[in-house]
């Protein structure tokens, strides 16, 4: 048995202890979890002095009203989500405006319950807050234990595959039922769109392996020194086949060759994203620079493409999991959104830089620093 | 049943389903105006009511659906609006529309997960729309 404590911030002194009233003697149990869980109640009539008692002793869920006196409940949660306080936060709310509901899930606000509200409102409500509170916990006990990469990431993933198994199902449930005729040429671009789908899948995958070696720390790196000009060199012949259907050109400007102590499949997979981004993001019949220097301290790989470019606010993101810029321009170029935060950490193992220039329409400018010792 | 002069408007960026889901209301005799990102969205009915719209819910923003569902009830209250989602599954968040104070806020009349079947869609839009 395991006691949660409930924090019900409202003015109202009878909301209040009806909640007090209806948890009571309310007990919470799911197969899946090992003991029964049960509610202590604690009551604040302010936002204020939910405040005190949120900074002073330990809450695990926040029943919380958003019109009061003083500060609003909104203002509330903002505080608890800033202070990563892990308190799950339920908002009862009479009116709701768009605006504070969009609000209000920003901050991670978990549900909201209008009032009013009946006991079994509010008993459901609980038992799902209760399902997430518990799951939340054992996820991030396994976090600690080293057994789970982070909850979101997972969850993000999900629906990163979720996405391409829906549209595939789609069409090829089309095609089951014959919905545009008997004619399998009527079907061609359904059949094309859903190969499209499965390589992103597939890439998506091999990311998610480098990723998860990565993260994992069992990638062996073997630290050799080897000549980079090779590794470029592999990089451009084997994105080749995609520039020359879109015509592009890829210039090295190198010396002949350039001694780093790396390991060769990282500095291998830091140029296959770096010539695949400039290649994928190009015009048709564009130009990928490829420029390579040293100094007495560092080496400085250069990749500017004449591409789509990209605005300001998304450069910030760019490094980021899962991210991947949309617009029109980039409907129809596939990838993972994984690559670039996958180099960004395997230059992060050799202390060196990645820097971004971009003027949409015009083109992107990746330079990737990396010291020499 | 004659609705054929009716149109829906579907917004999506996934451009596999929203091919599919012009197909299927397509299918069902509706009149079909698609776009895919929020802003294209906007412009499908700033000069145009249609019967019925679709939205997903994460277009460009993480609240996509819901600002397109707002703006367009904000002038054709009485135009239905689906909102679809791939992410209840996933992230634990539950929107339930059974009530009228959450239909006040979140100004959709129905939410669906994205795999819903094609009968189940062809079902409840003919509710919406009382066909």
């Amino acid at each position: 048995m395991e006691i949660l404590k409930v924090l019900v911030v409202d003015d109202e002194p009878g909301i209040r202890s009806g909640i007090e009233r209806i948890l009571r003697n309310f007990t919470v149990s799911y197969p899946f979890m090992d003991y029964d869980i049960k509610f202590d109640i604690i009551e604040a009539e302010t936002g204020e002095i939910a405040l005190d008692i949120i900074n002073t002793r330990k809450i695990d869920i926040v029943l919380l009203d958003n019109k009061l006196p003083g500060i609003q409940g909104i203002e509330v949660l903002e505080y608890i989500n800033q202070k990563h306080y892990d308190a799950v936060v339920m908002m009862i709310t009479s009116y709701a405006s768009l605006d504070l509901a969009v609000k209000a899930t920003n901050n991670g606000a978990y549900n909201f319950v209008p009032k009013p509200f009946t006991p079994q409102d509010l008993k459901s409500s609980m038992e799902m807050i209760t399902k997430h509170l518990y799951l939340k916990r054992m996820t991030e006990k396994m976090h600690q234990e080293g057994k789970q990469s982070s909850f979101q990431f997972l969850s993000v993933l999900s629906h990163e595959l979720k996405s391409p198994i829906n549209a595939i199902e789609g069409y090829l449930k089309i095609m089951q039922d014959k919905q545009v005729g008997e004619n399998i040429d009527d079907y061609k671009t359904m059949i094309d769109r859903s190969i499209v789908r499965i390589k992103g899948m597939r890439g998506l995958i091999l990311d998610l392996l480098d990723l998860t070696k990565i993260e994992s720390g069992k990638k062996s790196r073997e630290l050799k020194n080897i000549d980079i000009i090779d590794t470029v060199q592999l990089a451009i012949h084997s994105i080749e086949p995609i520039a020359i259907q879109r015509n592009i050109t890829i210039n090295l400007n190198a010396p002949n060759n350039l001694k780093y102590v790396a390991d060769a499949d990282e500095m291998e997979i830091i140029f296959n994203n770096l010539l695949s981004n400039a290649v994928k993001y190009n015009k048709v019949g564009g130009i990928v620079d490829v420029t390579i220097s040293k100094t007495n301290n560092q080496i400085i790989i250069v990749v500017k493409d004449t591409g789509i470019g990209m605005a300001e606010e998304d450069i910030a993101k760019l490094f980021n999991d899962f991210v991947r810029i949309k617009n029109e321009k980039t409907r129809e170029i596939t990838g993972s959104g994984l690559g670039l935060s996958i180099m960004k950490k395997m230059v992060g193992f050799y202390e060196g830089n990645i820097e971004v220039a971009s003027v949409p329409d015009q083109g992107s400018t990746f330079t990737v620093t990396l010291p020499i010792k | 049943m004659n609705n054929k002069k009716m149109t829906v408007v579907i917004v999506d960026d996934d451009i596999d389903y929203l091919a599919q889901l012009k197909l299927y209301t397509e299918n069902m005799g509706f009149s079909v105006l698609t776009a895919e990102s929020q802003a294209e969205g906007e412009k499908l009915f700033e000069n145009f009511k249609p019967d019925l719209a679709i939205f997903d819910l994460m277009i460009d923003k993480h609240d996509s659906g819901f600002i397109l569902s707002y703006k367009l009830k904000q002038k054709y209250p009485d135009v239905p609006v689906i909102i679809l989602t791939a992410v209840t599954s996933e992230t634990g968040i539950q929107f339930g529309l059974d009530d009228e104070t959450a239909k006040n806020w979140i100004k959709a009349d129905l939410y669906l997960e994205k795999a819903v079947r094609q009968d189940q869609l062809h079902r409840e839009i003919n509710k919406l729309l009382n066909l």
